[in-house]
């Protein structure tokens, strides 16, 4: 009897060590998959995070702010000049802590943060340029009125999610 | 009995053991120029808030309570504290360029304004600590000022 308990309890742990190998397996080819150190690879995680964000799901939205973090520190700063590289240094600092946090945060927080995230991205593609044509979006309501990037013309709110999901306008094309 | 007592006996000399761990404390007797306080005008009684509710974990000077001598507590604190700076060193404010300074201000606000800050187990002890309704406007319009500033 007592046998059989040590060998239950054993197998018990082998699995858990064997998810817990594989969950770790899959963090690392994330973070191989984010090899174009481009602006692109950040705009491209900044918008599955908007996308979690419409959804209203939290837990995706957790993950894909560990991918933007991961995409905005591999980011190659080699072809700008030093005065870009200053202020480009400074934005992804600043973008790094927000997309942190969300990794880290229930949904209201995500939303606070991806507001600031927004303004660093577009002054991100403000020196970098970009070749995805972009609009930039715009609810009144949301924090005295907050802004997003969008790829699309077609308004889908990530401060609100499926609570007011066509609450803004675009503002300006990018 | 005897194996109750045992684990008694264990427990005690584990707890006088940790006791003899090092550990590091934060404490300063110098105000760097960069701090908060020295770069901005803050007004007296903002100034004396901050102090008592922010700068134990947030600065590099932590006005330590009597039982941080005692083990676990000392590693307690001292996590915290190494999370807060991380977060916030008000002491540091002048290093941080405007962009940074207003995703601070920004959050400042919002942990004041919903209460997560200071946190409970801090004015727990610390009542003094715990922002009025009063206070709490006071700082939040000052920081809301500051920030629009920059």
């Amino acid at each position: 009897m007592k046998n059989l308990k040590v060998s239950i309890v054993a197998m018990l742990l082998l699995i858990v060590s064997f998810t817990n190998a594989q969950e770790k397996e899959k963090m690392n080819h994330e973070v191989m998959k984010i090899q174009n150190h481009k602006v692109e690879a950040v705009l491209a995680h900044y918008f599955m995070l908007e996308d979690a964000l419409v959804e209203d799901d939290t837990k995706k939205a957790v993950q894909e702010g560990t991918k933007l973090m991961v995409s905005l520190k591999v980011f190659d700063l080699g072809n700008y000049t030093k005065e870009q590289q200053e202020l480009l240094a400074d934005i992804i600092e600043d973008a790094v802590e927000h997309a942190e946090h969300i990794s880290e945060s229930p949904i209201p927080h995500q939303r606070e943060h991806f507001k600031i995230l927004s303004k660093d991205i577009t002054d991100m593609i403000a020196i970098t340029g970009t070749t995805t044509k972009l609009f930039e979006q715009f609810c009144p309501m949301y924090d005295g009125g907050s802004a997003w990037l969008s790829m699309s013309k077609e308004v889908k709110n990530p401060y609100y999610g499926s609570k007011m999901l066509k609450c803004g306008s675009v503002r300006k094309n990018i | 009995m005897k194996t109750v007592k045992i684990i008694l006996l264990i427990l005690l000399v584990a707890f006088v053991g940790i006791q003899f761990i090092p550990t590091e404390s934060n404490q300063s007797d110098t105000v760097p120029e960069t701090d908060f306080i020295l770069v901005n005008n803050v007004p007296k009684t903002i100034q004396k808030k901050l102090e008592v509710s922010c700068y134990d974990c947030h600065s590099n000077n932590t006005q330590y309570p009597w039982y941080n001598k005692v083990q676990p507590v000392t590693w307690f604190l001292e996590n915290h504290i190494k999370e807060g700076k991380s977060e916030l060193n008000f002491n540091e404010w002048g290093l941080l360029s405007n962009r940074r300074k207003k995703s601070k201000l920004r959050s400042i606000t919002k942990q004041i304004e919903s209460g997560e800050m200071p946190l409970d187990s801090y004015t727990l002890i610390h009542k003094k600590a715990k922002f009025s309704k009063q206070e709490t406007n006071e700082i939040i319009d000052f920081i809301t000022q500051l920030k629009d500033s920059l």
